[in-house]
């Protein structure tokens, strides 16, 4: 195989790799809500209901295509695009497997973390666009609540970049930061206690809890909130566009939880040392699956659990008591690091 | 003044202007206040009602009313129906519990005639009731959780409700529209195995409201949702006539079952829990402990359960088995008298009556005025749903947009009632 194709290899690889896993993932969301609710779910398309997402995909391609009296026509037709590939970017710098990433950018934590937060534009300008108040209040309540849960994530990183690059001082004798994925995942490999959730639990907590509002999951989904704004920001979608919403929401969770994984579990580290070669790859892709797909799983499991908190309590609890949380967890680290170093 | 005189209203019926919600400074474009219009379509509100906020913001200003989109004309198709057949229209007025609708109004005829059912058909009169009560407060419960969110516990709670409805399908052949009471009595004797459902819905009951309770009061995003919102104050639960477990939640112990006890309710063992705080919470609260103490009655009624005749002896008043028209000459006059038109039961002219009952949401009255013919000159229903729902408008300024769908929900209106 030439030498060039290499490199377009592993992106047309995760990429076809979370485009298949989202339909999945809504056929296990499907399928464990309904666990959870005392019902069996989707299982009458293909064996046990797996060809689901197919029939759904195809429901919602041909489904009538309807745009509202009074809409801004640019910003509309731009939102669920913008929704879609914010979260479909930051994947690039995740490192899926020990030497497969798509880009190992010197700054890729930061990367990742200021591209998925584009995601909320088009959530916003679907909201704004779509001349409905209860589509405007979605989208406001997103904007605000971005804002504020961005501030807990970034905080919380600071944490896990603080332990890293001490760490790295420590073992490697080098001065320069750490702030690429693959060098963060590289420092927590070896053992499972190396990884940093042992180093930041509070910070792990915080990230956690901020990634499920980031991601506008329940207990936060405010912006859709379908008791009360009916739809949120994606009542006046229909088609393909709306799936592209749905798209965007569940490659949202995908990346969020990969992000979780690289930062605080480990990444691709299976716990234990791994074989060289191809067969190690292999252990380390499987161990950076397995872990993504338990964080999903609980992203499911406390959507049908909990109920949602009110538009000022998701503040409070954002700007009382999670920045206060992250800001107190820096300075813990730091006084530990000073303590060690 | 009387009302029709009046000219103001005169000229308000007849041209009737659109409400303005905002005045031209306060409009949509000077983007200081915005008027939402939740309903008649919105999930929130169960059925079809109209709510118009006035929001700055996520915070409401003001509420706006307005009912009458599931407006049925119930009262006026009671004057041109006969009372037996006045029974089939009770079951859509509160249609999540409808066996309450018919006792209620059974009990209501039975007082205006003057006749007392049999020990068999007022237990399982009873027990029906509680059932249906336990049915409609657990849908309550769940719609309540829904509209904050936790779907789950919703199925749950639907779940039971289906196996509740089970039983009512034994027992009358309907889930829904159950049309059990005849004046009289009842429409039919309870099939055998209706003691085992019965005693498997009393097993398992407990677990299900035990691990709602888990899965929700001790759930602090729940609780905060709920606490403080929509408080109802003793005095105002008494001013504005509210009841059942709106009432008793506002700390207001009443109970028409206590009160002004009927079809044998006062020998039973069972109490009227009440709460202080009077808000959304305590509603949920109330609710979940009242359910407790129909499981309560239903275990005594369970062991009262004797055979017996399930109707009054009077063949004026029930229609003779079918096998006996066909062979009686007696039975077959009893039953040409009974349907056709001009004959069937007739109160005495000029007798009125008012009878409240406990229905799952409150006080259940039905006040009917013969006047001799085979049809009631008048037949007034007083809901629950909108003397509960009455003081809405009051409950909401100042809260957010999210509470409102909180306390819709934990006030349980029921558009059927609503608009008779």
């Amino acid at each position: 195989m030439p030498e060039f194709f290499l490199p377009l290899l592993t992106p047309i690889l995760v990429f076809g790799a979370i485009m298949s896993l989202v339909p999945m993932l809504v056929l296990g969301e499907r399928r464990i809500a309904a666990a959870i609710q005392d019902r069996v779910g989707p299982n009458r398309v293909g064996p046990n209901g797996l060809f689901q997402p197919l029939a759904d995909v195809v429901k919602l391609l041909f489904k009538e295509e309807i745009v509202p009296a009074g809409v801004d026509k640019w910003m509309y037709f731009l939102a669920p695009a913008l929704a879609f590939l914010p979260a479909a970017f930051a994947f690039t710098t995740i490192p899926v497997g020990r030497g497969v990433q798509i880009a190992d950018l010197n700054m890729g934590v930061l990367f990742a973390i200021t591209v998925t937060s584009l995601g909320v534009y088009g959530i916003s300008l679907g909201g704004w666009s779509s001349n409905n108040k209860f589509a405007l209040l979605g989208g406001l309540r997103s904007n605000a609540q971005v804002i504020s849960y961005e501030i807990c994530m970034g905080l919380a990183l600071i944490g896990v970049l603080m332990v890293s690059n001490f760490f790295y001082d420590v073992e490697a004798g080098q001065t320069a930061a750490v702030v690429s994925s693959g060098g963060i995942v590289e420092l927590q490999s070896g053992s499972i206690f190396n990884w940093n959730i042992f180093k930041q639990p509070l910070g792990f907590l915080i990230f956690y809890i901020a990634a499920f509002a980031e991601n506008n999951r329940l207990p936060f989904d405010l912006p859709e909130c379908e008791a009360e704004l009916v739809g949120g920001f994606h009542t006046e979608y229909s088609s393909m566009k709306f799936a592209m919403f749905f798209l965007g929401e569940y490659i949202a969770m995908v990346t969020m939880s990969a992000l979780t994984v690289t930062l605080y579990l480990g990444g691709w580290d299976p716990g234990f040392s791994l074989p060289e070669g191809f067969l190690g790859t292999l252990i380390s892709i499987g161990a950076f699956v397995v872990k993504v797909l338990i964080l999903l799983f609980i992203y499911i499991w406390v959507r049908w659990t909990l109920p949602r908190f009110r538009y000022d309590q998701l503040m409070g609890l954002g700007w009382k008591v999670l920045i206060p949380l992250a800001l107190f967890n820096i300075f813990i680290t730091a006084v530990v690091c000073l303590l060690m170093g | 003044m009387s009302r029709l005189k009046d000219p103001e209203i005169r000229q308000l019926e007849q041209n009737p202007e659109p409400r303005v919600f905002l005045t031209e400074e306060e409009d949509e474009l000077g983007g200081k206040r915005m008027v939402l219009n939740m309903g008649p379509q919105h999930p929130a509100t169960h059925g079809t009602l109209r709510v118009v906020l006035v929001t700055e913001g996520e915070r409401v200003v003001e509420a706006d009313c307005e009912i009458g989109y599931l407006h049925t004309g119930f009262e006026k198709l009671g004057e041109y129906m006969t009372y037996t057949q006045f029974i089939t229209v009770t079951d859509r007025m509160n249609y999540l519990s409808a066996i309450n609708n018919n006792v209620g109004y059974a009990l209501a005829c039975e007082e205006l005639l003057g006749i007392e059912v049999p020990e068999r058909a007022q237990v399982l009169r009873v027990l029906l009731c509680e059932i249906s009560r336990i049915a409609d407060h657990i849908l309550c419960c769940g719609l309540q959780a829904m509209d904050l969110g936790a779907f789950s516990a919703m199925l749950w709670c639907f779940e039971e409700r289906e196996k509740i409805y089970d039983i009512m399908e034994l027992v009358c052949g309907a889930r829904l529209t159950t049309s059990y009471t005849r004046i009289g009595g009842l429409f039919r004797d309870v099939p055998e195995e209706f003691d085992g459902k019965v005693n498997q819905l009393l097993k398992g009951m407990p677990g299900v409201l035990d691990e709602l309770e888990t899965m929700l009061i001790g759930n602090r995003i729940f609780e905060d949702r709920l606490h403080g919102i929509g408080v109802i104050k003793k005095e105002e639960a008494l001013n504005w006539g509210m009841s059942g477990p709106i009432a008793r939640a506002s700390g207001l112990a009443y109970d028409v079952r206590k009160s002004r006890p009927y079809s044998g309710y006062e020998n039973y063992d069972f109490d009227v829990p009440t709460q202080t705080a009077g808000d959304s919470w305590a509603r949920f609260v109330q609710r979940m402990a009242e359910m407790r103490e129909s499981l309560k009655i239903i275990q005594q009624a369970l062991a009262k359960l004797k055979p017996g005749p399930i109707n009054v002896e009077n063949k004026k008043m029930n229609l003779p088995e079918k096998a006996d028209v066909y062979q009686n000459i007696e039975s077959l006059i009893h039953h040409f008298k009974q349907i056709m038109l001009g004959h069937g039961v007739q109160p005495v002219r000029g007798t009125e009556i008012y009878t409240p009952t406990e229905a799952p949401n409150g006080e259940l009255g039905f006040y009917i005025v013969s006047d001799g013919e085979m049809n009631p000159y008048r037949v007034r229903v007083r809901p629950p749903s909108i003397y509960n729902y009455a003081m809405f408008t009051q409950l909401t300024p100042g809260c957010m947009i999210s509470d409102i769908v909180a306390i819709l929900s934990s006030l349980n209106v029921i558009a059927g009632e609503l608009d008779r």
